[in-house]
């Protein structure tokens, strides 16, 4: 008995504490409070990813608050909460957690974890609930397939994550007509290459080798020595150090082609330690500092800007992190943000369907790029938003250098084709 | 993997088909080699000890980080630093001797078995801490020779024939010193030998030393031309059994010849089916061989 005495007034007390941090603090009758939920892999194998999505996500909340919050259309301006717990990067983790964000923290609104795997466990509870949810930092189509209403996604979908490496290449060079693909047999990656394959071959291009290799392979040897003789593009890898590794060996067995497009290795700085080995190599990324989007090249698309412009962002992520300079993952985070503030602001409301409606309609540029969803089969799906493509090019001292090269939009320099070697 | 009637293999692109098939060869043989003094190693302390040596792998990671941290910290030559491999990789044989073996060398298989693997799973507990899983890369190049469609990496030209120096130096030092002498008259008859005045325990000490000399070299080349990690020793400890198998356990030679078989394979396969299919075909073999030949395809001693 006694210690039942004990443990309740410990549940007293906790609850008591829990109530007077989540009361609104000097919110004046007139604002409303909005709270935002969601999971961060603190821990677990997700967690440098996941906190420079949350970095990105804070530094919005911030900014609408120290505007006063988001100004509805009648003059109410709402403040934004968020609430969020470690999901230790682990599925089961995600769907308990979210339901509990809604079933007893009450958010009003959501945003996903980081990762493909760990946001699509995160819809279903969303969309269960009935409740939006923003997915950040996850790509994959298949979320969007299975009919759910309330998820958007912010990143541009695997099957497109190297289509633009087609365009490049048809652009520098009208004439090609194949492509060798070797990726690694991930569900990520092979995601991807079933979209490149599918979209070069609906421009005309032939694919006759189309092959994956296992994550952990350090010998490319057998695949290289594969790529027929005349391919105009070798594309394809999957994750950092296999694709660094399928990187270097193109450039020491030489492989004659004009371009080399590969996954996710490409844009990391890191990337550039292969030295001569990475000149010339294309990469995709969701974002990248260089990027050149801007409020008159969105007048010019007659789209219409949202939100910071690039260099203002980096300005404020810098002065709030530190040096850190904000990566994909970061920006990923603060435009989940915008997508929300745009839509509430445009319904002039919290209501769940009249901000699911105000979503559908959006077609905004932002410092992220275009963001525009599917309001069809796919309903969800991003559409508006395109990939950057980088290559690595020599600067004037000759060291390597990343130059946006695609699409025209973000681009920063021009692309070049690999001279024959 | 390759979708049917992507027409990779056309009649009248034979030339193609068997320009692709000789690069992929050779590769395959030149990575043979260093396969072929990885499994040596085990094959020589298999002959000479019976001892199963489970942590030949993580020697040879322990090998590849050596090599990295001489060539990334200090700045040696990695040919250079192989020879600094040789001297510890002995010494260190040396330890593992005394420390886990020698006291249940005559304990049977399944003892010495069990410590070696203690040895790895120590080897790999350390390793993990100190360099993490996350791959390193020795930044060596030794540029590329170009033979028409065959292009060849200096760097596995060079362990090809780094491999097949040290084979020679085996065979000379097992041949014609009193030492190599002595490993092999335990090998043949322990008691014997023993008799004869050969000091087995260090005879047993200098194998279990020769046989991780080798598994280190082997890894310090491999480290020249692929990435690694501390655990990246287990996939080549797997083609050594494969290869001790096809060779003959306890038959060096054997051993080199079994990895040029496998090396060539690794070649050959890739070109006619997906990759993927290469261990298929390896594994494949290593029970054939097993069923219709044990004593391997050279004949055990």
């Amino acid at each position: 008995m006694k210690r039942f005495g004990v443990g309740f007034a410990l549940v007293l007390s906790l609850s008591l504490i829990l109530a007077s941090l989540s009361a609104p603090t000097g919110a004046t009758a007139a604002d409303k409070t909005i709270l935002i939920g969601f999971t961060a892999s603190k821990t677990g194998k997700l967690n440098v990813e996941a906190t420079r999505q949350i970095n990105g996500l804070n530094l919005w909340v911030e900014q609408v608050n120290k505007a006063g919050g988001i100004k509805l259309p009648d003059g109410t301006k709402i403040k934004v909460e968020t609430k969020y717990y470690d999901d230790e990067s682990n599925k089961d983790r995600v769907q308990e957690l979210y339901t509990r964000l809604i079933s007893s923290d009450k958010a009003d609104f959501l945003i996903s974890p980081y990762s493909s795997g760990l946001a699509d466990a995160a819809a279903v509870i969303a969309q269960q609930y009935k409740k939006i949810m923003i997915a950040t930092g996850a790509s994959s189509d298949s979320t969007y397939k299975k009919g759910y209403t309330l998820v958007y996604m912010t990143y541009t979908p695997a099957s497109r994550y190297l289509t633009g490496a087609v365009d490049l290449l048809l652009k520098l060079d009208p004439k090609a007509k194949k492509i060798a693909i070797i990726h690694e047999n991930d569900k990520f990656s092979t995601d991807v290459v079933n979209g490149l394959k599918q979209y070069a071959e609906g421009k005309g291009i032939q694919v006759p080798l189309f092959e994956g290799y296992d994550s952990g392979t350090t010998d490319f040897a057998p695949f290289i020595n594969k790529i027929p003789a005349g391919s105009d593009g070798v594309m394809g890898g999957g994750h950092f150090a296999d694709t660094t590794t399928f990187a270097r060996q193109l450039y020491e067995k030489k492989v004659a082609t004009k371009m080399i497009a590969l996954l996710v290795a490409p844009p990391e700085p890191k990337f550039a330690e292969l030295g001569e080995a990475c000149i010339g190599v294309v990469g995709s990324s969701q974002w990248e500092p260089v990027a050149k989007y801007s409020p008159e090249a969105a007048k010019k698309e007659n789209v219409e800007w949202f939100g910071v412009t690039v260099p203002e962002f980096l300005k404020l992520y810098e002065a709030k992190y530190g040096k850190e300079e904000p990566s994909y993952h970061s920006a990923g985070g603060y435009a989940a943000g915008l997508i929300l503030q745009k839509a509430i602001e445009t319904a002039g409301s919290i209501d769940t369907e009249k901000v699911k409606d105000a979503i559908d309609k959006e077609d905004m540029y932002t410092f992220y790029g275009r963001i525009k969803f599917n309001t069809g089969k796919l309903h969800g799906l991003q559409e508006g938003h395109e990939m950057i493509y980088i290559q690595w090019q020599k600067d004037k001292q000759g060291k390597p250098e990343k130059v946006a090269v695609y699409p025209p939009a973000a681009a920063t320099g021009s692309a070049f084709l690999l001279p024959a070697r | 993997m390759i979708r049917p009637g992507n027409g990779r293999v056309h009649l009248g692109e034979e030339f193609i088909v068997f320009s692709q098939l000789s690069a992929s060869v050779i590769d395959g043989l030149l990575i043979g080699f260093v396969y072929g003094i990885a499994a040596m190693g085990l094959s020589l302390i298999w002959g000479v000890m019976r001892v199963i040596n489970l942590a030949h792998g993580a020697t040879m990671a322990l090998g590849m980080f050596c090599i990295y941290l001489l060539f990334t910290e200090v700045g040696v030559n990695p040919y250079l630093g192989l020879l600094l491999v040789v001297v510890l990789a002995l010494i260190f044989g040396f330890i593992i001797y005394m420390a886990a073996l020698h006291r249940v060398i005559q304990a049977g298989y399944l003892y010495t078995l069990l410590a070696t693997f203690a040895v790895n799973m120590i080897i790999i507990g350390i390793g993990t801490t100190v360099f993490s899983t996350s791959p390193r890369n020795v930044d060596f190049s030794l540029g590329s020779i170009d033979l028409g469609p065959i292009i060849l990496q200096g760097t596995r030209l060079l362990a090809a024939a780094a491999s097949v120096v040290i084979t020679a130096a085996l065979y000379l030092f097992l041949y014609f010193t009193r030492p190599g002498k002595s490993i092999r008259a335990v090998s043949d008859n322990r008691a014997a030998a023993e008799l004869m005045g050969i000091p087995s325990s260090q005879v047993l000490a200098l194998s279990f030393g020769l046989g991780t000399m080798l598994a280190a070299v082997a890894g310090g080349l491999t480290s020249t031309f692929f990435p690694f990690t501390i655990l990246s020793g287990s996939t080549y400890q797997l083609k050594s059994f494969v290869i001790c198998v096809l060779g003959g356990l306890g038959h060096p030679l054997g051993a080199l010849f079994g990895g040029l078989i496998l090396g060539g394979l690794e070649g050959i396969v890739p070109i006619f089916m997906p990759v993927s299919w290469v261990p298929v075909v390896e594994f494949g073999l290593f029970v054939l061989v097993l069923v219709v030949r044990p004593t391997g395809l050279m004949g055990a001693k």
